[in-house]
C-alpha cells in the first residue's frame, strides 16, 4: 500500500480502510485468493511511481532522439499537410477526448452529431451517399472492401494493382486469404503507373467480386481513364472500388461521378499530423444501395428523432451488422475505430470549407507542376509521363546519396522504391501545399547535383 | 441538479453564408489548361463558415457529450479510467506528431522497445507487437498466429472455442480469420464448465479465446486446468486483455497458461477512448509463437534500436506502419507515472471499488447479483430481472433514469447470459463518494419503480435530448446516414 497516495487513485486514502470494513475483509488479499501463481518479478517499469517532473524529463529525454525535420519531400504518405490551429484545441476538449463509443445516445449527442457531420462531409467530398464513421486506415479499408464485395456478390476473386505498397498488399492478403478469396494482380502500364486496362479486361470475369483501383495512384499519377476501369467491373457484375485521396477531390472529379460502388481513402491528409504513421484514418464510402449498406463494416451514425418531442437527434444505426450483436456473423470484427481522428477530419473540412479544400488541392497541384517543371529544366523527368498530384517517382540513380544530401539540408528525402519494388534507382517524393518556391528550388537543385539519372 | 447543455445545433452543412472562409490559406494561380476538362471537379458542397463559427459549433457539440472528465463512466469491460493530461501533453510533442515512419527515429523505437519489455513482463509473455490498431485488430492478429502455427505443424484445425459470455469481437475475429466458432455455455457458477469444455475440444480445435476475469467480473479459477485441457488437445490459449485490470500486477496471463495475449492500451493503460478510438491493441506471445508476430518488431542491437523486418515466419501485417504511436507514448508515460506499486494498487482499488459497490447494491430491492456471492474482480454484473418482473421497469429504464441524475449508466444487456444485465466497472480512478452516489441513485430509482413506475418510462429529461426513435433510424424508408440522404428525402417529400 502506497502510504503517500497517488494523484490518479483517489481511494488510496483513508477511505480505503473504510471500504474494506464495509465489505468485511481485512485486506484486498482476500479478493485474490483464487488467483494461482502470484509470485513473479516485474521488470521494465520503475518500482515506485515517478512524480510528474521526473516523468516529463524521462519521456522527453527519450523523444529528443527523434529528429524533427524542417521539410519533407517523402512520398507515399503519411504527408505533412497544413493543420489549422483550432483542431488540437477542439479535439483536446475532454468531452470528446475522454468519451466512449456513444452507446447511450441521449448523453452523447455531441460525438454522434460530429461523426454524422464527418460522414456527411466525406460523402460530399466523394459525392456518394453513405460513409461509415471510420476504419483503422487505408490498408484495412481495402481489406474490408474486398470482404464486402465478396459478401455482396457471393464471389471469391478480388483484383488489385500489382504495385501497391507492401503494407497495403500485405494487409489485403491477411484480410482475404482466410475467406478463400483469391487475389489477382494487374501489372502496371508504363505510361501512367495505373493498372493495364487491357490486361484487366482479361482477368475480370463472372468469378470476380470486385476490382480495386486508385487515383491518384501510389505513384501520384492520375488515372485519366478511370471510368473505363469502373465499366470493366460493372460489365462483369463486380463492384468497382476506388481508392482516392480526399484532398485530391478538391480538384479532381469524385468517384460518385464515375459510378464507383465503393470508395476508400486515408483521411490523414485532412489536418492530421503524421505521428510516425500512427495517426491513420480509414475512410469508406458507398452508393445508396441497400445491398451494400447492409454489408458495410464499422460504426455508422444515423439521424433520427426523439420520441417525446420529435426533435432531431443521432444514434448508432444498423448495429445489427455489428459484432456486439451479430457476433461471428457480423460484417466485421471492428469495434474501436478512429473516432477522434474522424472528428478531427470533420473540423478540418469544415474549417477549410468549400473554398479552402479547393485552394489546398490547387496549391498541391501547382506545387506538383512546379517541382516537375523545375526538375525538367535539369533534365530530370518523372518515371511516368502523365499528370501527377502531390506524389511523383523519379529515377535518381543513387537513392542513398541523394537522400543523404537532402538530409544535410534538413530535408527528408524520397521513399526507396528500389527496396520496396526492385525499381532500380527510383525514389518516391511528394510536395504539399506547405512547400514554398524556395523549398522546391533547393530540392530540385540537390537532385540535379546529386542524382545520376540513368534514364528509364 | 444535473442539466446537460441542450442547443438546437444545426448541422455544420446547414450553417454559414456564401463567401465565408474558416481558413485563409493562400490562393494560387494554377494553370488548369494542362488538365483535361473531364477530370476536373465542377462543384463541391461543403460548408462556408468562419473560424469562430467552427469553434463555437464544435464547442457546443462537445458540451452535449459526456466524458470521464465530467464524471464516472462505469461501462463494464471498458475500463473508463481517468486519462491523465500529462499523457496528452507528451503525445502532442513535435517529436511524436511530426515524425515520419521512414525517418530515423531512435526515440520512437526506444519507447516501443521499452513498452514491449514492460508489457511482456506484466503479462508473462516473451514479446509484443505494438502494431494492432485496437483490441479487435489484436484478436485478429492472434487468430492469424494460431492459424499459421497449426499450419506449420501440419495440423488441420479450423475451430475456435469461445464462451457465451465473451465479448462479441472474439467470435467475430475468429470468423474473420476463417475459423468456425464453437460457443460453449457458462456453467451455473458463472465459470467455464470443464465437462462441457472437454466435450467441445477435439483435434479440430485451434484454440480457446478466454477473458479472465470473465465478463461477469469473476475470475476463472480453473484457469490452469482449462489450459491443460486445451494444451493436451494440441490447441492454444488466447487471452482477451479487455479485463486485465482485474488481475493487473497480481497474476499474469502467461503464468495462467495463456500463449497469446492482447491488451487494450485505451483501457488498462489509461489512454483515452476519444469517442471510439484511436486505440491500441498490442499482442504478446510466448516463445514458441514469437516468430509468427507481425513485421516489423523493434529490437535492441547492443548499441541502439532498430526495426526487425527479416522474420520469414511472420504473419505479415495487420495494418499499415508500426502502430498507433501517439497512443503508445501515452501508455508508456502512464507506466512511469504508476510504477509497479502503483499498477498493483490500481488493481486492488478497482477490485475493492467493485466489491464495495456489489455488496451495497445487492441489498436494493429489485436488483440481484447473479452467480452468487463470490468476490468480483474489476467489474460486476447485476440483474434487474426482478425489478422488471415486478414493476415493468427494465435495465434500459434504469440506465435512462441514471442519466437524469447526471450519472452515466453501466453497460446494459451484456453479457447476454444475464437477464436485464447492468454491468458496472468503476475502475481504480473513481472516488468512494461517486460510488455512493450510484448506490443512492439506484435505491431511489428502485423506490420509484415500486411506487410510480410510469415516471421512469419518461426518462431521460435532463439530457440534451430525450429517448430516441431507433426504428425510425433503422427503417429503410426513413434511414438517413448523411446530409446528402437528408436532402434527397426532403426533395422527394419523405
Amino acid at each position: 500500500m502506497l502510504v503517500e497516495g497517488h494523484p490518479y487513485l483517489p481511494n488510496a486514502s483513508s477511505v480505503f480502510k473504510e471500504m474494506l470494513m464495509e465489505v468485511g475483509v481485512e485486506s484486498t488479499d482476500e479478493f485474490f485468493r483464487d488467483l494461482p501463481n502470484q509470485s513473479f518479478e516485474l521488470c521494465g517499469i520503475p518500482t515506485k511511481p515517478l512524480d510528474e517532473p521526473s516523468v516529463i524529463n524521462e519521456v522527453k529525454r527519450i523523444l529528443s532522439k527523434n529528429k524533427v525535420y524542417a521539410k519533407s519531400f517523402t512520398g507515399g504518405g503519411p504527408w505533412y499537410h497544413y493543420v489549422p490551429s483550432i483542431i488540437k484545441y477542439l479535439i483536446s476538449r475532454g468531452e470528446f477526448l475522454t468519451s466512449y463509443t456513444p452507446y447511450q445516445p441521449e448523453i452523447s449527442q455531441g460525438v454522434l452529431q460530429a461523426l454524422f457531420e464527418f460522414q456527411s462531409m466525406i460523402c460530399e467530398l466523394y459525392k456518394m451517399d453513405v460513409a461509415n464513421a471510420s476504419l483503422y486506415d487505408l490498408p484495412t479499408a481495402i481489406g474490408e472492401a474486398a470482404l464486402l464485395s465478396a459478401r455482396v456478390t457471393g464471389r471469391r476473386k478480388f483484383v488489385i494493382p500489382a504495385y501497391l505498397p507492401n503494407d497495403r498488399k500485405n494487409v489485403i492478403l491477411n484480410y482475404t486469404y482466410p475467406m478463400d478469396i483469391r487475389l489477382v494482380e494487374v501489372p502496371l502500364s508504363k505510361d501512367d503507373g495505373c493498372p493495364d486496362l487491357e490486361y484487366l479486361k482479361t482477368v475480370v470475369d463472372s468469378e470476380t467480386s470486385g476490382i480495386y483501383i486508385e487515383t491518384p495512384t501510389f505513384f501520384g499519377t492520375i488515372n485519366a481513364n478511370i471510368k473505363a476501369f469502373v465499366e470493366v467491373a460493372h460489365d462483369a457484375g463486380a463492384l468497382a472500388i476506388v481508392g482516392a485521396d480526399p484532398l485530391s477531390l478538391g480538384l479532381f472529379r469524385p468517384p460518385g461521378e464515375y459510378d464507383a460502388d465503393i470508395a476508400v481513402g486515408d483521411g490523414q491528409p485532412l489536418g492530421i499530423p503524421p505521428g510516425a504513421g500512427g495517426n491513420t484514418l480509414g475512410l469508406m464510402v458507398c452508393r445508396d444501395d441497400p445491398r451494400i449498406i447492409r454489408q458495410l463494416p464499422g460504426r455508422i451514425v444515423g439521424l433520427t428523432r426523439s420520441k417525446d418531442e420529435g426533435r432531431r437527434g443521432y444514434v448508432l444505426a444498423l448495429s445489427t451488422r455489428e459484432q456486439h450483436i451479430r457476433r461471428e456473423k457480423a460484417t466485421s470484427n471492428i469495434c474501436t475505430n478512429e473516432a477522434l481522428l474522424a472528428i478531427s477530419a470533420a473540423i478540418y473540412i469544415a474549417t477549410m470549407g468549400r473554398k479552402g479544400i479547393a485552394r489546398v488541392a490547387k496549391k498541391i497541384m501547382y506545387n506538383t507542376q512546379y517541382v516537375l517543371d523545375r526538375l525538367r529544366e535539369f533534365g530530370i523527368s518523372p518515371l511516368f509521363k502523365c499528370l501527377h498530384f502531390r506524389d511523383f517517382a523519379i529515377n535518381v540513380g543513387d537513392i542513398e546519396r541523394v537522400n543523404r544530401a537532402l538530409i544535410q539540408n534538413e530535408i527528408m528525402g524520397g521513399r526507396d522504391l528500389e527496396k520496396e519494388f526492385g525499381m532500380a534507382g527510383v525514389s518516391l517524393f511528394a510536395v504539399t501545399e506547405l512547400h514554398t518556391k524556395e523549398d522546391i528550388d533547393l530540392f530540385a537543385k540537390i537532385l540535379a547535383t546529386e542524382g545520376r539519372t540513368k534514364g528509364v | 441538479m444535473f442539466r446537460q447543455a441542450r442547443f438546437n445545433e444545426p448541422l455544420i452543412l446547414e450553417m454559414g453564408q456564401n463567401g465565408r472562409i474558416g481558413s485563409n490559406i493562400e490562393e494560387c494561380e494554377l494553370d488548369i489548361n494542362g488538365i483535361p476538362r473531364e477530370l476536373l471537379r465542377s462543384d463541391l458542397n461543403l460548408p462556408e463558415v468562419s473560424e469562430v463559427e467552427v469553434v463555437r459549433h464544435f464547442t457546443r457539440l462537445s458540451q452535449m457529450n459526456w466524458g470521464v472528465d465530467l464524471g464516472p463512466y462505469p461501462l463494464g469491460s471498458c475500463t473508463m479510467k481517468y486519462n491523465p493530461r500529462l499523457n496528452e501533453e507528451l503525445a502532442w510533442l513535435d517529436e511524436v506528431q511530426l515524425i515520419h515512419p521512414l525517418q530515423e527515429m531512435e526515440g520512437a523505437l526506444e519507447i516501443m522497445y521499452k513498452l514491449d519489455i514492460a508489457l511482456s513482463s506484466l503479462t508473462g509473455m516473451k514479446r509484443f507487437t505494438l502494431q494492432p490498431a485496437a483490441g479487435a485488430n489484436g484478436e485478429f492478429t492472434g487468430c492469424l498466429i494460431m492459424r499459421k502455427y497449426h499450419k506449420d505443424n501440419n495440423q488441420e484445425r479450423d475451430e475456435i472455442i469461445v464462451p457465451d459470455s465473451a465479448h462479441g469481437t472474439n467470435p467475430a475475429s475468429a470468423a474473420m480469420a476463417g475459423f468456425k466458432v464453437v460457443e460453449i455455455p457458462t456453467g451455473r457458477d458463472g465459470l467455464i464448465d470443464l465437462e462441457i469444455l472437454k466435450e467441445a475440444v477435439s483435434s479440430r480445435t485451434a484454440g480457446l479465446m478466454m477473458t479472465n476475469p470473465n465478463t461477469l467480473g469473476i475470475f476463472e479459477k480453473n484457469a490452469l486446468e482449462i489450459a491443460e485441457i486445451i494444451h493436451d488437445a494440441g490447441a492454444l490459449m488466447y487471452y482477451d486483455g479487455a479485463n486485465l485490470q482485474g488481475i493487473l500486477g497480481i497474476a499474469r496471463p502467461g503464468d495462467l497458461g495463456f500463449d497469446i495475449v492482447h491488451l487494450n492500451l485505451h483501457k488498462t493503460f489509461s489512454t483515452p477512448h476519444g469517442g471510439g478510438g484511436p486505440g491500441s491493441g498490442p499482442v504478446g506471445v510466448k516463445e514458441h509463437l514469437e516468430e509468427y508476430l507481425p513485421i516489423p518488431l523493434v529490437k535492441f542491437n547492443g548499441k541502439g534500436y532498430e526495426l526487425e523486418w527479416d522474420r520469414p515466419k511472420s504473419i505479415g501485417k495487420v495494418r499499415g506502419w508500426y502502430g498507433s504511436f501517439p497512443v503508445l507514448v501515452k501508455a508508456y508515460t502512464y507506466l512511469l507515472s504508476m510504477g509497479i506499486e502503483g499498477l498493483r494498487l490500481s488493481c486492488k482499488i478497482a477490485v475493492l471499488n467493485t466489491n464495495y459497490f456489489a455488496k451495497k447494491v445487492s441489498t436494493i430491492r429489485g436488483f440481484s447479483l447473479p452467480f452468487g456471492e463470490v468476490y468480483r474482480k474489476h467489474e460486476v454484473v447485476i440483474s434487474a430481472e426482478n425489478l422488471a418482473k415486478e414493476t415493468g421497469v427494465t435495465a434500459l429504464d434504469v440506465a435512462k433514469a441514471l442519466l437524469d441524475r447526471g450519472l452515466h449508466p453501466p453497460t446494459i444487456y451484456f453479457p447476454l447470459i444475464v437477464k436485464e444485465a447492468l454491468m458496472f466497472e468503476f475502475t481504480d480512478t473513481e472516488t468512494k463518494e461517486n460510488i455512493d452516489l450510484y448506490i443512492s441513485a439506484l435505491k431511489e430509482i428502485s423506490d420509484i419503480a415500486y411506487s410510480n413506475p410510469s415516471q421512469l418510462k419518461e426518462a431521460p429529461k435532463n439530457t440534451s435530448i430525450g429517448r430516441l426513435d431507433e426504428v425510425f433510424a433503422n427503417h429503410p424508408k426513413t434511414m438517413c446516414l448523411s446530409y446528402r440522404m437528408l436532402k434527397k428525402s426532403h426533395a422527394s417529400g419523405k
